[in-house]
């Protein structure tokens, strides 16, 4: 990814900063400009929100074949979580070994490297999410 | 009243036992055990950084006591394991936060730069130039392969915010001692530091902890029975008891802060983790004595009240360091050159 695209979204992939819709109250991560379901009342009017970052693996796959820049850390798990303010994200699942995960886990997000443009280049930073320690041992 | 507003820790999940770097370099397993008083130490996964690790630090003690962005007036985040050697980690923290008018940035000092963090936001903050401001210790701490440091060298950090209003813990004062002793460096472009072996200990541990806790108690009029609690810097397990014993504080008084033998040395993360374990459960009105040691080399020692104010404090809204500590997973010596990036590949 190209510097300028990554600054761009720096906010919320790093503090899960999505955008609502103020006429139906729809949360949309990642931020929309314009609401898909009120349309042009809602141009120029969304407002930005700020997710919990907790929520639940509503599913997962586990990669066996990485993606670039991912091979010391295969194999890993990648999941669609959902958020209980509406979203769902797909993020990556970390701190768990793939036979320990499951459908229903509650998760939450945290802060890590997700890649780096080689050695010399910058380091992107954003969310990842880990099981919810608090919430399993409840 | 200047002091700790609220405080977050972060100890990454995985740890590795002593006894397995032991017998990796083919020494005896109890070695690391009985002559550092190392059991175990953290490692950081392979996404994790002392950037990583400053922001989950700091959003834990956001959860304790959640401060706006805007009236943050100043981020130091000391660390010797920046994850870039030019671009600060000061303006990602500020960016997280959404702290945009902060005075920002990275200070380094061996291990004692995130204590130096913390005098600098406790002088702004008492100078009446911020309101509040944010002092991080983070590290992701390097140790040459087969040398006495990768038994030690960990991953760790915490987080205090500095101010004026609902102080959970008063900072009376703080000194500083310095000198020029290299016991401890990394020149420019290495990876991995260098040491004076012992002379690491007497010269330089032992004389600026013991100068800087003697200026502080001189300074204050105190006693070591004044104090509830004791944190020293922690290289290892045992320096801390040796040096406490030396300026007459007990075991019992050191124990609650000594994280060492089981997380290793974090660096500019072991004083300011250790008094984070002590603010834990600490009750109003303990007194105590927290004193840094940074190689090169210097000593940062802080005398701090604990208030009523932690009676009302939410300290079960985050993590605790001792759970922090024992929620973990092992891993062995292959895995763990894996995620420090130790294993050398063809560009």
């Amino acid at each position: 990814m190209v510097v300028p695209r990554f600054w761009r979204e720096r906010r919320h992939r790093y503090s899960l900063i999505g955008t609502r819709c103020p006429v139906c109250g729809t949360v949309y991560f990642p931020p929309r400009n314009v609401c898909p379901k009120c349309g042009r009342k809602s141009l120029g009017k969304m407002e930005e929100f700020q997710l919990s970052g907790k929520g639940k693996i509503y599913s997962y796959t586990i990669v066996h074949q990485n993606v670039l820049g991912y091979k010391y850390q295969k194999p890993y798990i990648m999941a669609i979580i959902e958020t209980p303010e509406g979203p769902k994200i797909t993020a990556q699942i970390v701190d768990i070994e793939p036979e320990e995960v499951h459908i229903g886990m509650p998760v939450r997000a945290v802060f890590r490297r997700i890649t780096e443009d080689g050695k010399a280049g910058i380091i992107q930073y954003g969310y990842k999410f880990v099981p919810d320690w608090e919430e399993l041992e409840k | 009243m200047v002091g700790i507003v609220t405080y977050g820790s972060y100890i990454p999940i995985y740890r590795i036992k002593s006894a397995e770097i032991a017998r990796m370099w083919g020494d005896k397993p109890e070695h690391p055990e009985k002559g550092l008083n190392i059991l175990e130490k953290s490692v950081p996964a392979y996404d994790e950084d002392a950037a990583t690790i400053a922001v989950e630090a700091l959003r834990n003690a956001l959860r304790r006591k959640n401060i706006p962005g805007e009236k943050i007036g100043a981020i130091f985040v000391g660390s010797e394991s920046h994850p870039y050697a030019v671009k600060p980690t000061a303006s990602l923290i500020a960016e997280v936060i959404g702290a945009y008018r902060a005075h920002a940035a990275d200070l380094e000092f061996a291990c004692k730069a995130g204590t130096a963090a913390m005098q600098n936001v406790y002088a702004m903050v008492k100078a009446g130039m911020i309101e509040y401001g944010v002092a991080i210790g983070t590290d992701t701490s390097q140790g040459q392969p087969g040398d006495a440091l990768d038994f030690s060298a960990s991953a760790g950090g915490t987080a205090f915010i500095i101010g004026k209003d609902e102080v959970i813990a008063e900072i009376n004062d703080t000194v500083s001692y310095v000198t020029d002793t290299p016991d401890f460096w990394r020149r420019e472009g290495q990876r991995y530091p260098s040491h004076g072996g012992r002379f690491t200990g007497e010269p330089a541990y032992f004389k600026h902890i013991i100068s800087a806790a003697k200026i502080l108690m001189e300074k204050v009029g105190t006693k070591p029975e004044d104090y509830d609690y004791a944190v020293f810097h922690q290289p290892n397990g045992k320096f801390p008891y040796r040096v406490g014993k030396r300026l007459g504080f007990t075991k019992e008084q050191i124990k609650q802060g000594l994280l060492t033998p089981y997380i290793g040395n974090t660096y500019s993360g072991a004083t300011p983790t250790g008094l984070s374990a002590i603010l834990d459960v600490a009750k109003p009105g303990d007194r105590i004595l927290a004193v840094s040691f940074g190689s090169g080399a210097g000593s940062d020692a802080f005398d701090i009240t604990v208030t009523d104010e932690i009676e009302n404090f939410n300290r079960d809204a985050a993590p605790k360091v001792w759970d922090m500590i024992n929620r973990k997973k092992y891993i062995d010596y292959a895995t763990y050159l894996k995620f420090r990036r130790m294993i050398v590949e063809v560009d």
